[in-house]
């Protein structure tokens, strides 16, 4: 029945593995990496092209922006804080949706109705657009929007944690666990997070992918933080208004955005593979 | 059945009370609401108006409650940036964006159908590995660098098409693409799964036992069943459309609903994004409504569970 792939689980952990430690890397020893100061400007060399032009400047190998800036330096700082975001509200989400997921296939009952409702009603409704609503009142610092971000999308870890809560209530170790008496908060650090970690694992990294994304998005709409903040969406959306005369500053901090978040998919979809033996035929 | 769409409708009311609850919480709770709805130029008149519009004076619950029922009259005050009520400068802009999300849809539905198709028949081989993994890298694309890929391919070098702009077809094709390419990858990826499941079901094993050519089970067994299936994810890929669609606006100066609310934001005109926001849970809801009451009527098995 299984047929030879052409990715196979190996190559997704390793490649993704590889692009996600490389850029933790660039992150954390940006300022040795980073040729030049992100903020220095220099009005001499204003948008020059990189090192594929006969008109480049030398030292600036990806060119520069409007303001004489150094687009490489710019993006390894970038990624700075799109790890740092994607990462922590990853872990906010998975904290607050796997508490209530498991507290209500737990409880069951009203308190089951009420969170998985709630849940349902927030899925219907776009994560970006209550993250806009929530950046228009606040502002968007970095700490907003980890908040926010975190918010947004909690309810994806409740589903599925709520529902593998339930059909792990029904074997006889939980149940007997139950029965002795133990409390919900014994029952649910002994016997139910182990089993929900492997799943957690895959789709929290997966989520961090579209974590990033959504921070870059946001960042696009003017809703990030505020320029001159070197990030990956704020250096797409100044590069947007000049894709007629230097369209290469979109274009790198497109292809830095992509390679990281196809690095953290291929990583996570490497994962599921793993922790589901099953899965790696479809 | 009707007693189910009964139940799914009384669900819309309560999924937009918490929009409304939420859009409370946020917009006049997170701070004082006189400094997220007017700027540091504000005159005390302005602070006057406001605190008396949106009864600052009164206690929370019964703000709370003043502000569903201007709710339910469609009244969320006079937009600050353009002459008229927020309500009706919102509803201008709707017909541009379901033009564009509609646009969008159909063309995602049927290239990812096709896709999956595709994908599942030829399965585990090149047609599949090169679709699939386009389709897993398309994921990977932030819709907004597309659109300028787009514009930097098709309107600046080759000047086929125009950057932005409303009104002409030709205007329609580069933000529908981008807005399709944001859903088209999940649809070839659900269709393909979605298939290859149903293959293995015992009456499409059956029907090719009984001696029915590949072809012929593929449309008349495997394909009818995997209608529900993409529907379901449809149902669930209508935020993502919209949430796309806000950002596809702003790239290509849609004049939508998506760009009103950008714009307002930056304005901080509340009253538009109230209305703005309003608008689009709506449509979310009601189309997700539509989804439900769809796959019952085609699903036998819904209907009687």
């Amino acid at each position: 029945m299984k047929k030879r792939r052409l990715f196979g689980k190996r190559f997704k952990l390793a490649v993704g593995g590889g692009i996600v430690v490389l850029a933790v890397l660039t992150a954390i020893f940006a300022p040795v990496i980073a040729p030049w100061d992100p903020y220095h400007q220099d009005l001499m060399v204003r948008l020059k092209p990189g090192f594929w032009s006969p008109n480049a400047v030398p030292g600036h190998f990806l060119g520069t922006d409007n303001y004489g800036r150094d687009l490489l330096s710019r993006l390894i700082y970038g990624s700075r804080l799109s790890i740092l975001v994607g990462v922590s509200s990853m872990l906010l989400s998975a904290l607050i949706g796997t508490l209530a997921g498991i507290i209500a296939g737990l409880r069951g009952g009203a308190t089951e109705q009420m969170i998985m409702r709630f849940a349902d009603a927030q899925m219907a409704f776009p994560d970006i657009l209550l993250a806009i609503l929530m950046v228009a009142a606040v502002g968007g610092d970095a700490i907003n929007l980890i908040l926010v971000l975190g918010v947004s999308r909690w309810m994806v870890y409740a589903r599925v944690v709520f529902g593998l809560t339930r059909s792990l209530q029904q074997r006889p170790y939980v149940e007997a666990a139950t029965l002795y008496g133990g409390r919900d908060f014994y029952v649910m650090h002994q016997h139910i997070l182990p089993q929900v970690m492997p799943v957690l694992t895959v789709l929290a990294t997966l989520q961090v992918a579209q974590m990033i994304l959504q921070e870059t998005a946001l960042s696009f709409l003017g809703l990030g933080l505020p320029p001159p903040a070197a990030t990956w969406g704020n250096i797409l959306a100044e590069g947007s208004t000049r894709l007629f005369q230097a369209p290469w500053i979109a274009n790198f901090a497109g292809l830095a955005i992509i390679l990281l978040v196809w690095g953290v998919n291929m990583l996570g979809n490497g994962l599921r593979e793993h922790y589901d033996p099953k899965l790696s035929g479809r | 059945m009707a007693l189910y769409i009964l139940r799914r409708l009384a669900f819309v009311p309560f999924t937009l009370l918490l929009v409304a609850f939420a859009v409370f919480i946020v917009l006049r709770l997170t701070g004082n609401p006189v400094d997220i709805f007017l700027d540091i130029n504000r005159t005390p008149e302005q602070v006057e108006e406001l605190t008396r519009r949106l009864h600052l004076d009164q206690p929370l619950p019964v703000q709370f409650l003043i502000f569903l029922r201007d709710l339910l009259h469609g009244d969320f005050g006079e937009s600050l940036q353009f002459s008229g009520s927020a309500a009706l400068v919102v509803w201008q802009r709707a017909g541009a964006t379901l033009q564009l999300a509609g646009t969008a849809l159909a063309l995602a539905v049927a290239l990812g159908v096709l896709g999956g198709i595709v994908c599942a028949v030829w399965r585990d081989r090149a047609a599949d590995a090169l679709v699939s993994s386009i389709a897993i890298a398309g994921q990977s694309m932030p819709s907004f660098w597309l659109g300028m890929l787009l514009i930097e391919f098709f309107a600046l070098q080759m000047r086929w098409l125009p950057t932005s702009g409303y009104g002409e077809p030709k205007h329609l094709v580069l933000p529908a693409i981008t807005l399709a390419t944001i859903l088209l990858p999940n649809f070839v990826l659900i269709t393909r799964t979605a298939i290859i499941e149903l293959a293995n079901e015992q009456f499409v094993v059956t029907g090719r036992s009984k001696g029915l050519s590949r072809s012929r089970v593929l449309l008349t067994h495997i394909l009818p069943n995997a209608v529900n299936p993409v529907l379901s994810f449809l149902g669930i890929q209508l935020g993502h459309l919209m949430a796309g669609s806000i950002v596809t606006e702003t790239i290509f100066a849609w004049p939508g609903v998506g760009r009103l609310l950008i714009t307002s934001i930056s304005h901080r005109d509340v009253p538009v994004v109230e209305a703005a926001v309003f608008l689009i849970a709506t449509i979310i809801a009601l189309s997700n409504l539509l989804v439900d009451v769809l796959q019952m009527l085609i699903d036998p098995r819904i209907r009687r569970a």
